[in-house]
């Protein structure tokens, strides 16, 4: 009796998949009530579902796996959708300086913190990665929601968040060549594919990119969305077989595509976006143990703390060369301070590349406390700037 | 001259600012979708946004019409009262006229009619601003500008009547 068994299975998947829905609509409305990102909650209804749990899940887990390495995809092809090419090129060639002390401010406190705590050169480099990128999908949300996509300084906030993106496309390749450990000069050679690979893309995207737009353009939401959606699977799966990244891969995609395309894209892929990055959050939540998230807390809220304050001093240096005022470098400072979802990308790659299992609770407290804070620090910035000025 | 200086804001849009001679700062915020969005600077902070109006790209044609058109219909109000009071006209010089083959200072039309002879078409070619030493000839068309009475009393001179 088969069958039988196949309807029992179909009803509990569902029943799991419509709860555990349901969990994180409740969680995202709780977030959106207080005013914050859901990113921590999602992870921490992960954990509440997560394995030895009494309502664990079962048997849609490996849907939920799935539907994470989707999710990751989707984040990574809708971010490269929001700028092009050229955006790039003017970002590097204006904000340059900004981005390098950006990178050195902000990946220094992560490197030292995970060298300190023992975890070896690879893992540190990682913490690195997962301390310097801040959210842009917070990041976004809060100029949005704070009215401040107009503003003066605004520019060099968004400006700043392509570099990281630009440096994102090529540390990704470069961890997961550190990862395959297997002697010096493989590593060196699987580093040197990637990263030819994310540059003749980048390349193909400034070149070609009007043109590839046009080839995908179409009337019908429908046949854009199975399109992007088998291409950026397509290229995120074959970058993975190159030891790329698939987030890469899907990151080149978006930033190829340009224009009326782009902006349809979005439209018709942001759904589709939010659904799987929880899912991606969610699942993330899973794999963590609670027993060990509780004691990373405080090495993690001191690690924030210093790169909350390094986040700050980077955005308003960089407010400052754009001839921006003294309320306008705190904004920009402050709501760079917010980190999420690729910090939580570039710790999934550690783990799944089998590296210090401290990194995965130690980069979800992180995020927890930073993805909270950041938001709300930046809605007090204007106070306290016009107070520092009054005196 | 107002100056408008122009940002690129990365995934959003283009934005533009102005200072005004009041002292304001504002700005438009064109977004890629073609929204629009006429912004405010607050005065003790000039970098930030005080207020903000969102205008679909319809509105804001619109909203453009109104600002631009206002200077649009002040200056043809300018120009129809300097054009008050005068006429243009084409006078054909028949054959027969006492003009044909003398030169434009011969027939003394600025003097005797206050009308000025501002082109002259010959064979379907026009010879604009002609001198007191141009020639006419028989068949040519005098293009002329000054009052109306001013011109009829040119038509009947050039006809010789």
């Amino acid at each position: 009796m088969t069958s039988t068994v196949a309807v029992v299975d179909a009803a509990t998947v569902l029943v799991e998949l419509g709860a555990v829905l349901l969990l994180l609509a409740v969680a995202g409305r709780v977030a959106d009530r207080l005013g914050v990102s859901p990113i921590p909650l999602y992870l921490l209804s992960g954990l509440l579902v997560g394995e030895g749990s009494a309502v664990e899940l079962k048997a849609s887990r490996e849907f939920i796996e799935i539907g994470a390495l989707v999710g990751i995809v989707l984040l990574l092809l809708v971010l490269g959708l929001e700028y092009s090419g050229r955006e790039l090129v003017t970002s590097l060639r204006t904000n340059r300086a900004a981005g390098v002390l950006d990178l050195v401010a902000n990946a220094t406190p992560g490197v030292v913190a995970g060298l300190l705590l023992g975890w070896g050169t690879t893992a540190a480099v990682f913490l690195g990665g997962i301390t310097y990128i801040s959210s842009s999908g917070i990041v976004s949300k809060v100029l949005t929601d704070l009215g401040r996509i107009g503003n003066r300084e605004t520019p060099t906030v968004l400006s700043l968040l392509i570099l990281e993106d630009l440096a994102m496309a090529l540390f990704l390749p470069v961890g997961a060549g550190l990862l395959v450990a297997h002697g010096v000069l493989d590593t060196a050679a699987d580093i040197a594919i990637a990263g030819l690979a994310v540059a003749g893309a980048f390349l193909v995207a400034l070149r070609f990119g009007d043109r590839l737009s046009r080839l995908v353009a179409i009337s019908s939401d429908e046949l854009l969305l199975l399109t992007l959606l088998g291409v950026a699977l397509l290229v995120a799966g074959t970058a993975e077989q190159i030891h790329a990244p698939a987030a890469v891969g899907a990151l080149l995609v978006g930033i190829a595509l340009s224009g009326p395309t782009a902006e349809a894209a979005r439209l018709v892929l942001a759904p589709l976006r939010d659904l799987f990055a929880a899912a991606f959050f969610l699942y993330f939540g899973l794999g963590l143990d609670p027993a060990a998230l509780v004691p990373a807390l405080p090495a993690a809220a001191g690690l924030a703390l210093v790169t909350a304050v390094t986040k700050i001093g980077t955005g308003s240096w960089a407010a400052r060369r754009a001839g921006i005022g003294l309320p306008g470098r705190i904004r920009a400072g402050t709501v760079l301070v917010a980190r999420g979802e690729f910090s939580i990308i570039i710790a999934g790659l550690a783990l799944a590349g089998g590296l210090e299992s401290d990194l995965g609770p130690f980069a979800a407290a992180y995020v927890l406390v930073l993805a909270t804070v950041g938001p709300l620090l930046t809605r007090f910035a204007d106070p306290v700037a016009y107070a520092i000025q009054r005196r | 001259m107002t100056t408008v200086r122009e940002t690129q804001v990365p995934g959003v849009g283009v934005r533009y600012e102005l200072d005004l001679e009041s002292g304001q700062r504002i700005g438009v915020l064109v977004h890629r979708s073609g929204r629009r969005e006429v912004l405010h600077y607050s005065p003790r902070d000039p970098d930030a946004v005080e207020a903000e109006m969102v205008l679909t790209a319809a509105e804001g044609k619109v909203v453009a019409d109104l600002l631009g058109g206002t200077q649009l219909i002040e200056s043809l109000t300018q120009m129809q009262q300097r054009v008050e009071g005068l006429a243009i006209d084409w006078l054909p010089l028949p054959a027969g006229s006492p003009f044909a083959g003398r030169t434009i200072g011969d027939a003394e039309v600025r003097t005797r009619t206050g009308v000025s002879i501002v082109a002259v078409i010959r064979d379907d070619q026009a010879y604009p601003a002609p001198g007191p030493d141009f020639g006419l000839v028989a068949d040519d068309t005098a293009v002329v500008v000054g009052t109306p009475a001013g011109i009829r009393a040119t038509a009947e001179l050039l006809a010789g009547s």
